[in-house]
């Protein structure tokens, strides 16, 4: 709904905003071709769940984290047991790393997948769903569906299920997936690997509004890999520290006028993390052709057009397909299948890259292996407050467009950082007045 | 004209509207066969009721949804919820037993602009729900069985044995008997294809409490393979914490 006033105001708002995981509405006031009120409100609940961990077993973490969203539920799974290894002390052998990256593959590619072909591209098109678009290219829409499941075939044979897998457990996995199975799913990785590669260049010909924004990028990086579940958090203004200096940097606060948590660096400013960030801070860690797809479909390195998050993601499917096909191909049964060792009251850290960016735990242990405390902060927490500057942008940039197609821009940008609202287990309703 | 087809979130992940559009294979037919009338997480389109069909994941957490659901009732010919929250009130229901106010002060700064309601409940708390899916996740399997029958005027093929019997029919060992692991798979609801003791762990019961579940002397034959009172209160106290059946042996080992 839009309206404008005689003297030139116009407010833009929608109130139930669409193709996003979760529920969130906006409303924007400019004057003159300014922005003088800006919402960007989230009418989820609250479901208390670093509350309702306490008290419980170190071992609930994850299964119970894992419901925060049904769209990411190996970042919560894996964060929670990285943290609580990091708590009481236990060590990962690499063939259980390399099962952990392989499942996350699968969660990144149905995550990707489902946003770049069916939530967002339509907005690329003037389209209102996937419905419409599968009814002018439908073999773009079947082959984002074959991907998809191809990312959730791989949680599925893994994890048991892809949403909310039941098979992963701290320190490992209750039962090692049988060899035949994972190197079963071989030729299905890379049909969907040329797939997207075929996806990206459909991609690449949409017309990207042109909006260019001052990141701050903050992402992991690895000693080798493109990050998924391992690496140190750097900055594109140099910061390089481990994951459990994450509080010493960055907060969260609750806003004056709001019910909202959201994250800034300790000195106040906003961040981006997501694959935007991640691309931008990695991409020499990418496979010189998969970098030279990104290049060549107009996604480089230092890019800052927030559209081009699409291109982002879709080169991450890529990578995520290459990835798995390799360790798929590798993969030998774990044994044991998962460690285990004495427990110890303790504190642990854990920080991986879910789809939408760092997720990071911290857990204060008993020596009764019993949760003390719990916190938690998602990826759409920390890009809450950027993802309002982006709006801000957005209006001042296209203010000469009409209103239904600034409020669909408007739509645009905060689908741009696939925004999963869900997770954002506590920021509820953002109020920001601004003179 | 086609069916028109509704997909509501209230308290939860979107976990079980994502199985939907998880159903790749079937995704374009039903598309197709219904008209999609309602799908916030799909399309921005959005048409007024009334609806066939209306699914209704999530549980009933703030004022504001006991005011929608009731719009969404009379809106809808036929109701199913889908999964543990809308069916059971989901993980969130824990706080139904503790001191609300002191929960939110321990994840709010400033708790006092918080609004939720004490409890998080089931739909079928609050209006007439004509059929339930179980689960956390559902079974997409069960999601296409429901409306496919639903929409023919036929009930749905859905199971309401237990976990254990899918363990029998499926020739898993049992866990509880093997390996003493304690498993809510004799007290739960089947339909996920027993996969928890697929891979060596018990069920931790999210399609929630069978009818006339013997939960008694299922605590009984844990407690003699050695399950503390927090392992009992907490395999209780999981995805469908408060369901009636489960609410009742978790408080019992509560403290």
């Amino acid at each position: 709904m839009t309206d404008k006033a005689a003297d030139g105001t116009r407010t833009i708002q929608v109130e139930a905003l669409a193709r996003v995981e979760g529920e969130g509405r906006f409303k924007v006031r400019v004057e003159g071709g300014k922005v003088v009120r800006s919402e960007f409100s989230i009418f989820e609940p609250p479901r208390y769940f670093e509350g309702l961990l306490r008290g419980r077993s170190f071992e609930d973490a994850p299964d119970v984290t894992s419901r925060i969203c049904g769209i990411c539920p190996i970042a919560y799974i894996m964060g929670a047991s990285k943290a609580m290894e990091d708590a009481l002390g236990w060590e990962i052998p690499q063939p259980i790393a390399d099962l952990r990256r392989l499942i996350y593959c699968g969660e990144w590619i149905q995550s990707h997948v489902l946003h770049t072909h069916l939530l967002h591209a339509p907005d690329f098109l003037g389209l209102q769903d996937s419905m419409e678009l599968a009814q002018s290219n439908r073999s773009l829409v079947e082959n984002g569906l074959q991907a998809k499941k191809a990312g959730n075939r791989l949680m599925e044979v893994i994890g048991g299920r892809s949403v909310h897998p039941v098979n992963t457990r701290v320190g490992g996995f209750y039962r090692a997936p049988e060899q035949e199975a994972i190197h079963g799913l071989v030729p299905e990785l890379e049909a969907a690997e040329a797939m997207s590669i075929a996806a990206l260049d459909a991609f690449s010909g949409f017309d990207f509004p042109d909006l260019e924004v001052d990141y701050l990028f903050v992402a992991l990086r690895h000693i080798s890999d493109y990050p998924i579940t391992e690496g140190r958090i750097v900055s594109s203004e140099g910061l390089d520290i481990g994951v459990a200096d994450f509080p010493d940097h960055f907060e969260e606060h609750q806003v004056a006028h709001s019910n909202a948590l959201q994250g800034a660096t300790i000195d106040g400013r906003p961040y981006l993390v997501g694959p935007l960030a991640r691309f931008n801070l990695n991409a020499d860690r990418l496979p010189p052709d998969i970098l030279a797809l990104a290049e060549r479909a107009g996604l480089a390195p230092g890019c800052r057009n927030p559209f081009k998050s699409l291109l982002a993601r879709q080169v991450e499917t890529i990578y995520a397909f290459r990835e798995a096909a390799r360790l798929a191909k590798a993969y030998q049964p774990p044994e044991p299948s998962f460690v285990e060792a004495p427990l110890r009251a303790g504190t642990g850290h854990g920080i991986t890259e879910a789809p939408r960016g760092i997720c990071y735990h911290r857990y204060e242990v008993a020596e009764d292996g019993a949760i003390v405390s719990a916190t938690i902060v998602p990826p759409t927490s920390q890009n809450q407050r950027q993802i309002e500057l982006d709006l801000i942008g957005t209006v001042e940039r296209f203010h000469n467009l009409d209103d239904d197609d600034l409020q669909w821009r408007c739509e645009q940008t905060i689908r741009n950082y696939d925004p999963c609202i869900s997770c954002a287990t506590h920021f509820l309703k953002l109020d920001v007045e601004r003179g | 004209m086609k069916p028109r087809l509704a997909v509501w979130k209230f308290s939860s992940c979107d976990g079980c509207q994502l199985t939907l559009l998880d159903c790749e294979d079937e995704l374009l037919d039903i598309a197709e066969a219904v008209e999609i009338a309602y799908f916030l997480e799909a399309t921005r389109t959005t048409r007024a009721g009334p609806y066939d069909v209306s699914l209704v994941e999530g549980s009933i957490s703030t004022a504001d949804e006991m005011e929608r659901i009731q719009q969404i009732r009379r809106d809808s010919r036929i109701l199913i919820t889908i999964g543990a929250c809308a069916t059971a009130g989901g993980i969130q229901a824990l706080r139904n037993s503790r001191d609300h106010d002191a929960l939110r002060a321990s994840v709010y700064p400033s708790p006092q602009f918080i609004e939720a309601l004490a409890t998080s409940t089931p739909i079928a708390d609050h209006v007439t729900v004509d059929f339930e899916l179980r689960g956390c996740p559902i079974d997409k399997g069960q999601l296409l069985e429901a409306i496919t029958a639903l929409l023919k005027g036929r009930k749905p093929a859905i199971p309401d044995y237990s976990q254990c019997t899918e363990c029998k029919l499926a020739g898993t060992a049992c866990v509880m008997v093997t390996k003493g692991i304690p498993c809510l798979g004799p007290v739960t609801q089947g339909g996920c294809g027993n996969l928890c003791p697929q891979v060596g762990r018990g069920c931790y019961g999210c399609f929630g409490p069978k009818e006339n579940a013997n939960t008694g002397a299922l605590v009984a034959e844990m407690a003699a393979l050695g399950a503390d009172r927090r392992t009992i209160r907490d395999l209780f106290g999981g995805f469908t914490a408060s369901a009636p059946a489960f609410a009742a042996e978790r408080e019992r080992h509560d403290g």
